[in-house]
């Protein structure tokens, strides 16, 4: 008898402690979660929240995505918008020039296949699908010259598929900008 | 000895020896794009390997090891002979016919999609209707489980399933639905398009259709490691399971909560509204859980061994262990391996952090990681302890296996971390070559030739693996005994909600569902997002 109290006891304390942990484990993913909602409602890099369709195979000859609206260009509230187009094995522009410390959006897609955009040293990152609308935020902090790979698999010619992002002083931006409509790098 | 000796040594040979083949592939891709190498010529050749190391590493050969292991699992456990062993050859010459034809298109440069398929790039007809076998094939083998397990159901009313078989069952019932995804893009979006009955495709829906499948596939990679976990290892050092009970609530929960969470891999997509992402987010959160118990079910477990064999103290007992003992090492091997990846798996599931290493060669170091260390290295522990028992002769060389399993480890270590730390630096994935002349890629070649060196070690522990499986065949016969699992602390008891499924699926199904049914609905509706087929090598 006193054999089988003692092992109701054993389990009873197994279960205790096990429970203990599980109630811990609970809380950490809680907090995760939690922290997520927070960092998300305050504005935290966030993934795109708005899905926009564009119809793939016509973006050369209309709309946003033709060839002399690519690159950056200024809004009236003073932010700058970059259109870009990612296709087997390249992007268009191949070089592209922001401001320093200014609010930018990029506006991006692709007319073939999904391919991606990654600027090296920042938190740029996301996909180019064809038929949808990529838009992301961002704002530079240190001029220089920024890689920008396709980071997704798109074709045999994938590992070539490299552009660049240049961040210039705001001055010299504006100077570029006057006396064009849509500036890149190479002019 | 089991019945199904011969059924379950085949599944294995086949499953370690692609293993061998597609390791030695990826030893190839790491060395051909360090600066060990000067650039590759054809970067076709490549995405060849590429295709041919993931479709093997990820569709081949963890679905045999699950299944030779779950046919040995239910003659063990259950004390039964196996029910339809012969449609248990069907399924593995339709896995061993799929994996052929499926190979042969990519060998020959007309598949290069790499085993994410990538629509709208479109390869070979073949190559597709290949993976759809190996599928099929591992379909058969959960109807198996399920048929022997409601056999063993009837001539055993009222007991409790034995942990290993409850645990194999939901494993292949969480494969069984985790293959729906890709299987609808194969065949409502690709076949037809392969085969020239339809000339677009919307690349959005189908990443979405292959997230349902790309995130739980991981967890039914990991079933047999689990399993090895909770009912080998306690047995192998001499010890128990610290609760049957907490057991099968994770296997529960991994059937529940793998499945609904795959869109995260979507965080970065434009075709995924914010709302389902950071539900997809929040759920992700939740399949920790499982694994946390786990962690702590089994750490206990261990102790009970250690406390058994005299060990004192809250951590003196961790060296009285049984170290020489190999499924010990692999054990701890595992869970190193598994702390640093799940640290990493939370970064990548959450909503913001996993901007900073999307698509770079953080996410290849982080799940080579947990598949290829913490996963693969208990797929070992699994062959060496079972082997005696399907060959009848001995594992003698004790040391030669430990020596395997280090080398493993640190060529996991090795090949992983700088992996890991180039993918923070923004480097991206799937490239044949990179220019390290380049100032900005410069700083990167040192952590990329590391990465190199440690696929060398692991090619090295992947050929001794195979070394000790094949000398033991030429062994001395020896009868290791009647094969068992380990038992528990306490006895379970047969509780009806943790003896069976149907419960458990059905809110497997439904949650999916909820959380998918809608994007997939939303996107099947649209008619203007298609884009024309590129066809990846010949013409159809």
């Amino acid at each position: 008898m006193t054999t089988h109290d003692h092992i109701d006891e054993g389990a009873r304390v197994a279960e205790r402690i096990e429970r203990r942990w599980a109630t811990l484990s609970v809380a950490i993913i809680v907090v995760l979660a939690g922290m997520a909602a927070f960092a998300g409602i305050h504005q935290a890099t966030m993934p795109q929240a708005r899905v926009e369709t564009i119809q793939p195979q016509t973006i050369h000859l209309t709309g946003e995505f033709i060839e002399s609206n690519l690159g950056s260009a200024v809004e009236p509230d003073g932010s700058v918008t970059v259109r870009a187009v990612g296709q087997q094995y390249s992007f268009t522009p191949q070089c592209m020039v922001v401001p320093n410390d200014t609010p930018v959006v990029f506006r991006a897609t692709s007319p073939d296949v999904v391919h991606g955009f990654l600027i090296q040293k920042t938190n740029v990152n996301t996909m180019l699908v064809p038929g949808y609308v990529s838009e992301i935020p961002a704002k530079f902090t240190r001029p220089g010259e920024y890689l920008m790979p396709c980071q997704e698999y798109c074709g045999v010619g994938h590992e070539g598929m490299w552009a660049k992002v240049k961040v210039v002083e705001k001055p010299e931006f504006l100077s570029m900008i006057a006396a064009n409509r849509r500036v890149t790098c190479v002019e | 000895m089991l019945s199904s000796r011969r059924l379950v040594l085949a599944h294995f040979w086949l499953a370690f020896a692609a293993f061998g083949l597609a390791l030695l592939l990826g030893a190839w891709q790491m060395f051909i794009r360090s600066p060990l190498h000067t650039w590759i010529s054809n970067p076709e050749w490549y995405y060849r390997s590429l295709t041919a190391h993931g479709t093997v590493m990820g569709y081949v050969f963890p679905t045999l090891v699950a299944m030779g292991f779950g046919y040995a699992i239910s003659e063990v456990s259950l004390k039964q002979r196996l029910v339809g062993l012969r449609w248990a050859w069907a399924g593995y010459w339709l896995v061993v016919v799929g994996a052929i034809m499926a190979m042969v298109p990519v060998s020959l440069g007309r598949a290069s999609v790499l085993y994410t398929f990538y629509p709208p790039l479109i390869g070979s007809p073949f190559y597709y209707l290949g993976v759809v076998l190996v599928v099929v094939g591992s379909w058969i083998w959960v109807a198996l489980m399920s048929v022997n397990l409601h056999a063993w159901k009837k001539a055993n009313p009222g007991t409790s399933v034995p942990l290993p078989m409850f645990a194999n069952v939901a494993g292949s019932y969480l494969w069984a639905w985790t293959a729906v995804g890709a299987a609808l893009e194969l065949l409502l979006q690709i076949l037809p398009v392969a085969f020239g009955l339809r000339s677009t495709i919307d690349a959005g829906l189908s990443r979405v259709f292959f997230s349902w499948t790309l995130h739980a596939i991981v967890y039914f990679w990991l079933m047999p490691t689990y399993i090895a976990y909770y009912t080998i290892v306690p047995r192998a050092i001499g010890g128990k399971i610290y609760s049957d009970t907490m057991a099968r609530i994770s296997f529960i929960l991994f059937l529940v909560v793998a499945m609904p969470i795959g869109m995260h891999h979507t965080f970065a997509d434009p075709q995924v509204g914010a709302g389902f992402k950071f539900i997809h987010s929040a759920f992700t959160a939740l399949v920790a859980l499982p694994t946390l118990l786990t962690v702590f079910t089994i750490c206990a477990s261990v102790e009970i061994a250690a406390r058994l064999r005299g060990g004192r103290g809250p951590f003196g007992w961790i060296k009285v262990l049984p170290w020489s003992n190999p499924i010990m090492l692999a054990v701890a091997f595992s869970f190193v391996m598994l702390g640093f990846g799940g640290a990493g798996g939370l970064i990548n599931m959450s909503y913001q952090l996993d901007t900073s290493i999307h698509n770079t060669q953080w996410i290849t170091g982080h799940f080579h990681l947990i598949f290829g260390g913490a996963i693969v290295i208990m797929y070992f522990a699994i062959a060496y302890d079972l082997w005696p028992h399907l060959t009848g002769r001995a594992l003698a060389d004790l040391s030669l296996m430990r020596t395997q399993l280090w080398l493993w480890f640190v060529g996991m270590i090795v090949t992983t971390f700088p992996w890991h730390w180039v993918g923070i630096l923004g480097m991206p994935r799937r490239m044949a070559y990179f220019d390290y002349g380049d100032p900005a890629v410069a700083t990167q070649a040192f952590s990329v030739t590391l990465s190199a060196i440690g696929g060398f070690i692991l090619v090295a522990s992947g050929g001794l693996f195979i070394l000790v499986l094949v000398r033991s065949h030429r062994a001395p016969r020896e009868d290791a005994g009647a094969y068992r699992f380990a038992e528990a602390l306490h006895a379970p008891v047969a509780v009806p909600a943790l003896n069976g499924y149907a419960l458990w699926v059905a809110l497997m199904v439904g949650l999916t569902v909820t959380n998918y049914g809608f994007p997939i609905a939303q996107l099947a509706l649209r008619k203007d997002t298609s884009v024309p087929a590129v066809y990846v090598g010949a013409n159809p």
